[in-house]
């Protein structure tokens, strides 16, 4: 598969949240409104992006039995991952207050809620069960941050309009938005008739 | 007297191992603290599993037993812990327990395993895990985290088995399919326990629900548990 095709269907047809569930405590907790949804969900895309290609080198180059030590080290995959996410998304927490302090002001709270997204280590566990090679994981990455990002707007914006809507009390906030997410869900599901093959053509 | 007596030793014990905290500690999150529809903690990882109960069964057992087991070392080594690397302490800590259950699994359990996938790995980034290690365990004695991980893993996997009854039973027709206690309730073919298609049965109008088997539906399901939830218990309800 090409990187274009591996992007569209990362983005749109197998969604991080809607097809797979993975960073729904922070999509559920900081959608409430458009602003800060936005920071978080680029936030996602940057670290995805960067921490993905990273993982696939280490477990293939490192961790594999045909890697460089040469020995079977597959069973500290999990450490290694969520050490590289948790030191990763420090070092781009540093690098962006000093490169760029505007920047890192409106990303800066939600930095550090990113080690715990796991969306961010979901990514890389589906990249290593499915054997991608290091494009398609840094396609991967890219699309998988920007279905995310889109996913997070959405409900984001919806949310900012139901205030205004009758919802019964017990329903209100939370509940509706899991019922939301559920309706953009099957939305999403439309999106399963794109062929990427025919794409490429 | 007697009575009085005996009262005051219990008092002057120390306190019982299994008291009315820790009784509390386990019944809260079933209910007025429950991880997912309260805490809205751990929505994540999990959610996906829940079109089968066997699988999340196998889901509910794992998180109770990483929830428990992180609360008690990482209780264990609280004040030894500088508060700058707690967080990889935790992880730490967490993900080696998640990697004895997936080597476990994967040892005793292949097609469980197989199926769980991802889902198994990312128990370490379940929020409720880690949020019930900085909101409790690093403040308390081990034994009381220990039994407030249990609690919070078993209210988790009490929703968990709940979204998964309704999706299976509707959507597959059957309970516990892939495990021993395999049982067929609804379906067309003779071994099912009500055949749909027999002359006279109840279910003749049954069809399977396909909308049960996609992952909206336990956003769905999910959204109405927590809908009754505070109806029956309005002091949950948040304006926001």
């Amino acid at each position: 598969m090409d990187f274009f095709n591996i992007f569209i269907r990362a983005a749109f047809i197998e969604n991080l949240v809607l097809a797979y569930f993975l960073g729904m405590c922070s999509y559920l907790a900081v959608s409430k409104s458009v602003k800060t949804a936005f920071g978080l969900g680029l936030a996602v895309i940057f670290v995805l992006a960067i921490t993905m290609p990273i993982n696939w080198v280490i477990s293939n180059k490192i961790l594999s039995e045909n890697g460089m030590l040469g020995i079977d080290l597959t069973f500290l995959r999990f450490i290694l991952f969520i050490a590289v996410i948790a030191s990763m998304v420090q070092l781009v927490e540093m690098i962006i207050e000093k490169v760029s302090p505007a920047l890192y002001n409106s990303l800066g709270i939600f930095l550090p809620l990113i080690t715990v997204n796991c969306a961010i280590l979901g990514g890389s566990l589906f990249m290593v069960a499915r054997d991608y090679n290091f494009s398609d994981s840094v396609a991967f990455g890219l699309g998988g941050g920007f279905g995310w990002f889109l996913a997070i707007i959405a409900i984001a914006a919806i949310r900012e309009k139901i205030r205004y809507s009758d919802v019964p009390p017990a329903l209100r906030g939370l509940g509706m938005a899991f019922i939301l997410t559920g309706l953009m869900g099957i939305a999403f599901m439309s999106l399963m008739g794109i062929d990427p093959a025919a794409l490429g053509k | 007297m007697a009575e009085t007596l005996d009262k005051d030793v219990v008092v002057k014990a120390k306190e019982p191992l299994f008291g009315k905290v820790e009784k509390k500690l386990l019944k809260d999150p079933l209910n007025d603290n429950n991880p997912i529809t309260v805490q809205v903690l751990g929505v994540c990882s999990a959610l996906a599993v829940t079109s089968m109960v066997y699988p999340s069964f196998v889901m509910a057992v794992a998180v109770v037993f990483v929830c428990a087991f992180s609360s008690l070392f990482t209780s264990l080594v609280r004040n030894k812990i500088p508060p700058q690397v707690r967080m990889i302490v935790q992880l730490v800590i967490i993900a080696t327990l998640v990697t004895i259950v997936e080597l476990t699994l994967k040892r005793f359990q292949y097609p469980i395993y197989r199926q769980l996938t991802v889902y198994i790995g990312l128990i370490i980034t379940n929020c409720i895990v880690m949020g019930r290690l900085e909101a409790f365990a690093m403040a308390n004695k081990p034994w009381r985290s220990f039994v407030d991980g249990i609690g919070n893993g078993l209210g988790y996997g009490a929703i968990l088995l709940i979204v998964a009854v309704i999706r299976e039973i509707f959507g597959k027709g059957s309970l516990f399919a892939g495990s021993p206690l395999e049982m067929k309730l609804i379906g067309t073919t003779p071994d099912y326990f009500i055949n749909t298609m027999a002359d006279g049965s109840w279910f003749g109008w049954y069809a399977n629900n396909n909308l049960m088997v996609l992952p909206a539906a336990a956003m769905f399901i999910i959204g109405v548990l927590i809908w009754i939830q505070r109806s029956y218990n309005p002091k949950l309800v948040d304006i926001s």
